[in-house]
């Protein structure tokens, strides 16, 4: 009898896995369920479409009839719960779908706000389509926004409203943008480039409360008394893994679904992937959260093979992210900064744990007037690094950090002289991708 | 007839990208968001050939340049073709 596979979960994760399943198992069943009526579109792209680059209809990548061809079963309901032993799935309608394989690829939804006032009319998280939709038509008859938050979301999101007319305000609750990724300089930037589009920038406000009037937003209060009134208070502190179906299944959790590095939960033939992942890396011996397009594209295939019967590792890569932040386009790859940032109270989206699992290490900085490059040293290799502008570098520094490329012979000029770094890293690159390809 | 050099060299840079160099997407750069066939003057799905990670190899290609300039994330470069192949 050909193989039931069940994916709960239309984002990236479960869309790779239901195409890498069909190649591998074209005879097999492959259903997915999804509680998102708009089925699969880019995520990230709602970015480009709240700034209005591009149309609704550009957001879906596959045509209903190329998603016809992949022979998949669609499910829109919700999932309620997994019966691990009987092997089923019950949805909210009643229903209940047999599973010989079941890849939990939930995703993570923003985290909700952390101050009174968070349930009002007029405040917003963007998690799916339907929201964004819903913050465009907010916009079109609003004068005023607050955006409150950090991290990539919180600037797509005070820039998308300022692209809609907003007058927009952008609340830090420290002294600068996103501290434990960008280093001082480069908050600075973006923090620049944010008034200069005319986006208000208030720093060390902590929200107090939103307040409304018969149940609609009309201000936001600070914690130093500040009032700005505004009809859309947008949030964007963080997200946090959609854990219930796992949870009470009794599927192992800490802050995302605990997998192997083959994406297998602790419940037999249940596998998880994307966002809502904790997957181990037997390098590391750590499990980590990504909120990353990519990383959660390489989970779907990798659990596809291993539901198939050819288990196989999500093998981790330099985690990196390229993005434009306030319009500066920014690669960040490896491990960047430490610590924790006030402004998130979970991990951000277009976010990787592993950029804040940075060790000490010799900084060295190149930059001109809006470009910059920031290379973390480790002894040997480079172990992280942050490019803005002029992309030139990025792919080089790409590959060097991914391969772990020794670069003892550079490394003492590149602390010598910074002026001389993206010419060495230029150089060393090129010399570096001969003699590798003449080894290969 | 004067030539104007900065056109001279433009075209000469074109040309040699037309007849030796295609697009090449990075896939792990890439999050599908469409910006790059929204904006292909002749309507190539250049997405799609991001998502499998293939150069685009569409003869109708103009090399135009656009996808390689809007991409809000560096996924897509102008590259030599492999020899032997077009």
């Amino acid at each position: 009898m050909a193989a039931e596979y069940v994916i709960v979960g239309s984002g990236v994760a479960g869309i790779a896995a239901a195409e890498a399943l069909r190649a591998r198992a074209p005879g097999a069943s492959i259903t997915v369920i999804t509680e998102d009526p708009n089925g699969f579109y880019s995520r990230p792209g709602l970015a480009y479409y709240l700034g209005g680059a591009i149309p609704e209809k550009q957001l879906f990548p596959r045509s209903h009839a190329e998603l016809r061809a992949l022979g998949l079963r669609w499910v829109q309901a919700q999932a309620t719960k997994i019966d691990v032993a009987g092997h089923r799935v019950n949805l909210a309608d009643g229903r209940s779908l047999a599973y010989d394989k079941l890849l939990i690829a939930t995703g993570a939804r923003a985290a909700a706000p952390d101050f009174p006032g968070g349930d009002l009319d007029g405040v917003f998280t963007l998690d799916t389509l339907a929201d964004a939709k819903r913050l465009i038509h907010k916009a079109n008859k609003s004068g005023h926004a607050v955006v409150v938050g950090g991290g990539i979301t919180a600037l797509e999101l005070a820039e998308g409203l300022h692209a809609c007319g907003v007058n927009v305000h952008y609340l830090l609750r420290g002294a600068r943008y996103w501290s434990n990724v960008l280093d001082a300089e480069e908050s600075q930037l973006v923090e620049d480039h944010l008034r200069d589009d005319g986006i208000e920038i208030h720093y060390h406000a902590r929200i107090h409360q939103a307040e409304g009037k018969k149940g609609r937003l009309i201000a936001v209060q600070t914690d130093s008394g500040e009032r700005i009134p505004c009809q859309i208070l947008a949030v964007a502190i963080g997200t946090r893994p959609n854990l219930d179906l796992a949870r009470t299944a009794g599927v192992k959790i800490d802050r995302g679904i605990l997998t192997d590095s083959c994406l297998r939960t602790s419940a037999p033939d249940i596998l998880a992937a994307g966002d809502v992942a904790q997957v181990h890396d037997d390098i590391t011996g750590r499990a980590s959260l990504d909120t990353l397009w990519p990383t959660a594209r390489a989970h779907g295939v990798a659990a596809a093979a291993t539901m198939t019967g050819a288990p196989t590792p999500y093998r981790r890569t330099a985690a990196m992210n390229v993005t434009l932040l306030a319009d500066i386009p920014t690669t960040i790859i490896g491990a960047l900064g430490s610590g924790s940032d006030e402004d998130m109270v979970a991990i951000a989206r277009g976010d990787s744990e592993s950029w804040r699992a940075a060790a000490p290490t010799w900084v060295v900085v190149e930059h001109h007037e809006v470009n910059r490059v920031r290379i973390m040293l480790g002894d040997r290799t480079i172990t992280g690094a942050l490019v803005m502008g002029d992309q030139t570098l990025s792919r080089p520094l790409h590959r060097l950090i991914a391969a772990e490329a020794d670069i003892s012979p550079i490394r003492d000029a590149l602390l010598a002289d910074d002026h001389a770094v993206l010419q060495l890293i230029a150089s060393f690159s090129a010399e570096w991708e001969r003699s590798h390809a003449d080894n290969s | 007839m004067t030539i104007d050099r900065r056109s001279l060299l433009f075209d000469l840079t074109r040309a040699e990208v037309l007849a030796t160099g295609h697009v090449l997407p990075e896939p792990a750069r890439c999050v599908q968001c469409g910006i790059c066939s929204y904006n292909c003057p002749i309507g190539l799905d250049v997405r799609a050939y991001a998502w499998r990670g293939e150069a685009i190899s569409d003869s109708h290609c103009l090399t135009c340049g656009q996808c390689v300039a809007r991409c809000p994330r560096g996924v897509l470069i102008f590259a030599p073709m492999a020899n032997g192949k077009s």
